[in-house]
């Protein structure tokens, strides 16, 4: 009884008055209860937390200066807004900043979700000499930082001379092993073995395999991956920051960051610059926001 | 390989039931002459397939983290300049004394410390509270979770921004709202501990919800039959949350907080922009200057990038004493449960 209780479906709200006590015995069992009024208000506070900033951001910035620096601090939208995003484009070579930051977020994502996938599928379909050994080494990479080595990457970066120039970034942002561990996890329980032992014996070779079956089994995963390591590159920061300059060829972190300097600096002009930063990752986020949850959900399981 | 399989899978179509033995008799002989024949690129194929799928992940890893991992260990024994970065002169360990000497170091050393607890602790505690609430049912719990996400898609920059405005001493929405209930502004970028609470705020602001929806996915994972049996013993809602929830979560607990540790140790970015004119000194006395910040110093300010090798090996080193200490307790933890 308690199972088909606690895990009522879709027609779960309008539910018969009162069947008793046993009713509400069995829901207070469950981890799935209905919300009280005090867990709306909580929401509510969290969401107003989560996006009061960013929605401040566009009111800062549809502001001037001037405004910005009297003491009730605007709570309203000014009329500068356009005009400002405007001048943030041109004075922060944001048009360039964003190209660069495609194309670098853009390449090392689909690089990332090609070399991921099929270094997961041989870990978790494929028998191999030193296999465990191996994937244990690809859980330490995770523990250690990017940054710590950033020393030597700088030397590198130096003597071939490519400082602001894309592949600077593009290349050490290759080496993650999330994706690996993360499509792992996820053919383990998605692909069948009786489906790539069905390609086997039709003679199909490893790397038929992986086009024909893998890729078609892991594209689900293979898109919040590709999402979650965009959005991770358009906002990684100091190894950017360190190898390209806001007048070479910026990402828009970078561009953003020389925007903050000055001693007179722009506030509103400044907000105008982080909402054009912030803006396609946010709308990225508004249309796919279900599928990206259900990604980082999905590769917190077993993580 | 489609063709292939029509003709050995021709009844069933399209492998509609995998598993099942394909097709007719002489279909299976034919099968088995081509595999013979294939054998010899089969078993090749078989053999060595794998490496080939693992190793351009171990390749670009060889090349871009482990080489670069150790050589800073060895440009840490060296006088490296920023302007002549492949010049290096051997130094031994006077890389080592010298930050170990300089209180600036220690500084760094205490200021992160203190930005990783007052930003890991609060946050974790409020993304369980969170995921809690997440865990009930909910109407749009969909809006709910992607707008806790919102956060995670800003970036440092923009975030930071954003901060340093809403905190900002004179004119900041912060002080003005303190200044409404009665209470002194704050002079959030100067003084040594509300600075490092400012930065944490945007630490803490950013990773939240990330946190919740990983507690979630967990608590999703926790048997009904667990709460049931606990219901049945009377246990209330709090004391279920305690013995079973908590306990389920363990090895999440431990997730996040090691990748929060991490993360609490390499804070760069804030700090760096809650005073951009400071730049890397985090702060006119270094209040909320971080070691990765003063790694940046010495490394892109002072130009040495040997003491800043120096200073990214110190990390390391205090990274892998709380990775020991970590695995040390949580080895305690579940002996002892």
């Amino acid at each position: 009884m308690t199972t088909t209780m606690t895990k009522p479906p879709a027609d779960a709200a309008p539910e018969p008055p009162r069947r008793g006590r046993r009713r509400s015995k069995a829901a207070r069992a469950g981890g799935t209860l209905h919300a009280g009024p005090i867990a709306y208000i909580i929401l509510a506070l969290f969401t107003i937390g989560s996006l009061f900033p960013l929605v401040w951001t566009a009111i800062a910035a549809s502001r001037d200066n001037q405004r910005l620096a009297q003491t009730p601090p605007p709570f309203w939208f000014g009329g500068n807004l356009f005009d400002k995003l405007e001048i943030a484009w041109n004075d922060a070579n944001l048009g360039e900043a964003f190209l660069n930051t495609t194309i670098v977020a853009g390449t090392s994502a689909l690089t990332i979700v090609f070399l991921s996938t099929i270094a997961g599928f041989a870990f978790a379909k494929l028998r191999f000499r030193g296999r465990g050994a191996l994937m244990l080494i690809v859980i330490g990479t995770m523990m250690v930082p990017p940054q710590l080595s950033i020393i030597p990457l700088y030397m590198m970066v130096a003597k071939l001379d490519w400082s602001d120039q894309l592949q600077a970034v593009i290349l050490p942002s290759l080496v993650n092993a999330f994706g690996v561990f993360f499509m792992r996890q996820y053919l383990l329980q998605a692909l069948p073995d009786e489906i790539i032992e069905a390609a086997r014996v039709d003679g199909a070779s490893s790397w038929r395999v992986v086009w024909h079956v893998v890729f078609p089994a892991a594209r689900p995963a293979m898109a919040v991956l590709g999402m979650l390591m965009f959005v991770q590159s358009w906002n990684d920061f100091l190894w950017p920051f360190l190898v390209l300059t806001q007048n070479g060829s910026p990402t828009v972190q970078v561009a953003l960051a020389g925007l903050g300097r000055g001693y007179t600096p722009d506030q509103s002009l400044i907000m105008a610059g982080a909402l054009l930063g912030t803006l396609p990752l946010l709308l990225v986020f508004a249309i796919f926001g279900k599928q990206i949850v259900g990604g980082i959900m999905q590769g917190a399981v077993k993580g | 390989m489609t063709t292939r399989h029509d003709t050995a899978a021709s009844p069933v179509k399209g492998g509609a039931a995998p598993g099942r033995p394909p097709g007719g008799r002489a279909s299976a002989e034919a099968d088995r002459k081509k595999r013979a024949k294939l054998s010899r690129r089969w078993q090749r194929d078989m053999r060595w397939s794998p490496y080939a799928f693992v190793s351009p992940f171990f390749l670009l890893f060889l090349a871009f983290g482990l080489f670069p991992l150790i050589y800073t260990g060895w440009a840490s024994l060296h006088t490296v300049e920023l302007t002549a970065p492949t010049d290096m002169k051997w130094t031994g360990l006077d890389n080592y004394t010298r930050i170990f000497d300089d209180e600036f170091f220690w500084n760094a050393a205490k200021n992160t410390l203190w930005i990783g607890v007052i930003s890991t602790v609060p946050q974790l505690l409020m993304a369980m509270g969170l995921a809690h609430i997440l865990n009930y049912k909910l109407r749009a719990s969909t809006f709910y979770r992607v707008v806790m996400l919102a956060p995670y898609a800003t970036s440092i920059a923009a975030a930071s921004l954003v901060f340093v405005l809403l905190f900002g001493r004179d004119y900041g929405m912060i002080n003005w709202v303190l200044d409404m209930v009665g209470l002194d502004k704050i002079d959030w970028q100067n003084g040594s501990w509300s600075s490092k609470f400012a930065v944490s705020t945007i630490v803490i602001w950013r990773w939240t919800g990330y946190n919740a929806l990983i507690y979630l996915a967990a608590m999703q994972a926790i048997p009904q039959d667990l709460y049931e049996s606990a219901a049945l013993d009377g246990a209330n809602r709090w004391r279920q949350f305690i013995h079973v929830t908590l306990p389920s979560l363990r090895p999440t607990i431990l997730f996040t907080v090691v990748v929060s540790t991490i993360g609490a140790s390499q804070v760069f970015g804030e700090p760096l922009l809650f005073d951009a004119n400071k730049g890397a000194s985090g702060g006119s006395q270094h209040q909320f200057q971080t070691l990765g910040l003063y790694l940046y110093e010495q490394g892109w300010v002072n130009q040495h990038l040997g003491r800043a090798s120096a200073i990214a090996w110190a990390m390391f080193l205090i990274l892998i004493v709380i990775g020991i200490l970590n695995a040390v307790i949580s080895r305690r933890l579940r002996a002892s449960s």
